[in-house]
């Protein structure tokens, strides 16, 4: 009885195209429709936007990995940039810590070398000035004795015994070097 | 003989019936069914030309067919516009950029997980099922156009290409026998065989018949629903009903863009769900 039921209402909506009325034209059109558009759209469409977006994947995961490997070598780079830039600082504060011990000895060494040097400039001139006096002082006796002689012999000559007067003149002169 | 009268009377009461109440509902159906014009704005109605049978098969296009291959020229024309741009450069622009999205989408969401490693071979079906279907519902959202997703010819072929799709891709897997072996689970007992094997094979069949009456009857509702709304403005006589009939519709519209997508997306999704169920067996 219900199978009568649906053929008979089956057959009542398919008078004048009802709802669940399968047109069989218009299945052969979809199924030729959609088969075009698939193998057109395999070629035209999905082969080329699917590989590029493989493509761009995998750009970025190289991408990203070398990004990773580029940070890594900079900052290997920047530790040894860090140690090279404070082995130079050790390297010249060890430079200047040198030089300076050694300006410092230099100076030293100048210091007392012009000391000995000024000492020994003094030394030879009061030993210059000393031989100098002595020269003078010789000189100066010869000429005072040959003076005195002259003198001694005007005196004898003006009759006046000359030993005696010489012994006078001589303890005089002994006097004037004692002073 | 008792019987045949039976059918008759039947019938007579079903016409009757329909005749009858008939001139209500008329006018729905015929928006939503197929037809042999197409209707154009302010311009009346084109006549679509007649074919001659083959095979006895009335091959004439009809607005659906009309519509269908709107869409696919509208997809066909799209996706080429978005493969173009990946000719010149690897960066999406524009209509590549959200097109993209959908296809990752699809890709990602949909036949990778469903599919494993073997999806690569049927992303291209999955990809072009998916875009038809989402551009032929949407099509039918746009007023004077008609709906092809919701006739239930259309929708039915579609179900028959992807049980197609599914019995080869689990053919391909599984060798011929191994796939028709693999359908009934292992450690069953040998007296329940005779019971299985018609569940499994009923099991085949009613995935795509499933398949093709979801997304029939999705489609059709929304429009059916929407007409229903508009048509108590005039069943009710007054005006007055006008801003609550076109809120509905309005609300009913909304809702139609997000099942548009949804069933696209559900279409795609068991299809994909089912291919990989063949081509994975163990389960």
């Amino acid at each position: 009885m219900l199978t009568q039921i649906t053929l008979a209402v089956i057959a009542s909506e398919g008078g004048n195209g009802g709802l669940l009325d399968v047109n069989p034209g218009l299945m052969i059109w979809t199924v030729i429709t959609f088969i075009i558009l698939l193998l057109i759209l395999k070629k035209v469409a999905w082969k080329p936007i699917l590989t590029a977006l493989d493509k761009r994947e995998s750009d970025i995961r190289e991408a990203l990995v070398q990004a990773e490997k580029a940070k890594e070598d900079a900052r290997q780079i920047l530790e040894q940039n860090q140690a090279n830039l404070a082995k130079a600082e050790e390297e010249s504060k060890k430079i200047i810590d040198q030089s300076r011990a050694y300006a410092e000895t230099l100076k030293e060494q100048l210091i007392k070398e012009s000391k000995e040097q000024a000492k020994k400039i003094v030394d030879d001139a009061s030993l210059e000035i000393q031989r100098k006096k002595d020269t003078a002082f010789e000189e100066l006796k010869g000429q005072i004795a040959e003076i005195a002689v002259t003198a001694a012999e005007k005196i004898i000559r003006e009759s006046l015994d000359a030993q005696k007067s010489k012994q006078v003149i001589d303890k005089y002169l002994n006097d004037v070097t004692k002073n | 003989m008792a019987a045949s009268n039976n059918i008759d009377t039947l019938k007579t009461v079903s016409d009757t019936l329909k005749t009858s109440s008939g001139s209500d509902s008329d006018w729905i159906m015929h928006h939503i069914l197929d037809a042999k014009e197409i209707e154009l704005p302010f311009l009346g109605y084109v006549h679509i030309p007649q074919l001659p049978p083959v095979f006895g098969i009335d091959v004439t296009p009809t607005k659906h067919v009309v519509f269908m291959w709107i869409a696919a020229f509208l997809v066909l024309l799209t996706l080429y516009l978005v493969a173009r741009n990946y000719k010149t450069s690897l960066i999406p622009k524009r209509l590549a950029n959200f097109f993209e999205v959908i296809i990752i989408f699809v890709r990602d969401e949909i036949a990778e997980p469903t599919l494993g490693k073997a999806y690569k071979t049927f992303l291209p079906f999955l990809l072009t099922l998916f875009f038809f279907i989402l551009f032929g519902n949407f099509l039918g959202l746009i007023p004077f156009s008609a709906t092809f997703t919701s006739n239930i010819a259309v929708t039915a072929t579609l179900a028959i290409i992807s049980f197609l799709m599914i019995q080869l891709g689990g053919i391909r897997h599984n060798g011929f026998f191994g796939y028709f072996k693999g359908l009934v689970p292992h450690g069953i007992p040998m007296w329940l065989l005779p019971l299985m094997i018609p569940v499994e094979i009923l099991g085949l069949f009613t995935k795509p018949f499933a398949l093709a009456i979801r997304l029939f009857a999705n489609m059709i509702a929304g429009h059916t629903v929407i007409l229903a709304l508009i048509g108590l403005i005039f069943f009710m006589g007054t005006i007055f009903i006008a801003p609550i009939s076109v809120a509905f519709a309005v609300f009913i519209y909304l809702l139609e863009i997000l099942v548009a997508l949804i069933q696209a997306y559900i279409f795609t999704m068991l299809t994909s769900l089912f291919i990989g169920m063949a081509v994975h067996q163990e389960h």
